[in-house]
């Protein structure tokens, strides 16, 4: 296999990790309408923990994106 | 590698001098530059027609009150009211980057300018970050002195794991800046490539004839989805930057 092809499988195997960081960020937004749904006076004060959740959460996916850029145009 | 493709998606990111060379001298007057200029002239403006102080505000006046009453009480319930004394500083990073990332959303090669969206290069960002995160370690030895570390060490941590705690604690909060930077500017990125490859999808599809024009009308379809979905993400990356500064700027305020 040359380099070419195996830059372009590589990139394409790297971004399986964004899929990842989709059931993530889906997983902090669902847990927390689930919760909000039971207890809507507590929700708004949680408002900042559920984006610090889905920062951490989309980073690692963002990582991966990268990670595929780099792979891909990586001489 | 993808110079055989026709799509390139990365070209819209190239800095390229609006006069004289790049190389030779670094003091070049750059696109990337003159959208920099152009955002802070639309903050300058949004916030001189807000700054009218009338008793019944308008519309424009209360929107300017919105946007600076949202980046205060994010402040103050995260720091407390020591916080006031870093609003400036959030408020400056939340607007930039909000304009900036909204800047770089508007199609203005319709009049044939060429967009370009400051917040996509790691520089930017990364110097924003890197001056939330001085901001964070003067304000924390300032403070605190030495007792600064004990940020590294949460409560009740048995004696025999002190020391991969802390090493631990510390490359966390090493890595901060980094991962600061490269989310905002990653995320600008990513939505900018979707955006470009389906737009070349619309192009080449239309030029094929067939059943072209069906996959152009379906990936315009798309399109339309996705920068829906690109002016939440420039929204929720400005408001996430600014949180986390915030808390970042908390912790070396209040030490857990």
């Amino acid at each position: 296999m040359d380099l070419a092809s195996a830059q372009v499988i590589g990139a394409g195997l790297a971004a399986v990790g964004v899929g990842a960081a989709a059931i993530g960020v889906g997983n902090v937004f669902g847990s927390f309408l689930e919760s909000a749904i039971r207890n809507p006076a507590a929700a708004d004060s949680q408002q900042g923990r559920l984006f610090i959740g889905f920062a951490a959460a989309e980073l690692l996916g963002l990582i991966a994106f990268a990670v595929a850029m780099i792979i891909l145009y990586a001489r | 590698m993808a110079a055989e493709s026709k799509i390139d998606p990365m070209h819209q990111f190239q800095i390229s001098p609006l006069a004289g060379h790049l190389d030779g001298t670094p003091f070049v007057f750059t696109n990337s530059a003159l959208w920099m200029l152009v955002v802070l002239a639309l903050i300058w403006i949004f916030m001189l027609g807000g700054m009218k102080r009338q008793l019944v505000p308008g519309r424009w006046q209360v929107a300017v009150e919105g946007v600076t009453g949202f980046v205060n009480s994010m402040v103050t319930t995260n720091i407390g009211p020591e916080g006031r004394k870093y609003v400036p500083w959030v408020f400056t990073v939340f607007m930039f980057i909000l304009f900036a990332n909204l800047l770089g959303m508007m199609p203005f090669a319709l009049v044939g300018a060429q967009p370009f969206t400051v917040t996509s290069q790691f520089t930017v960002t990364g110097v924003m970050a890197i001056i939330s995160f001085s901001i964070v370690l003067v304000v924390g030895f300032w403070k605190h002195g030495f007792r600064f570390f004990t940020l590294f060490i949460p409560h009740g941590t048995p004696a025999v794991l002190l020391p991969l705690i802390f090493l631990i604690e510390l490359l966390s909060f090493m890595v901060r800046p980094f991962s600061l930077a490269l989310r905002l500017f990653v995320a600008m990125i990513a939505g900018h490539i979707l955006v470009e490859v389906f737009g070349s999808f619309v192009v080449q599809g239309l030029n094929a004839g067939g059943v072209g024009p069906v996959i152009s009308l379906l990936s315009f379809l798309f399109i339309v989805g996705v920068m829906a979905l690109e002016i939440l993400v420039c929204a929720i990356q400005a408001y996430v930057f600014a949180l986390l500064t915030s808390l970042y700027i908390n912790d070396a305020v209040n030490l857990h």
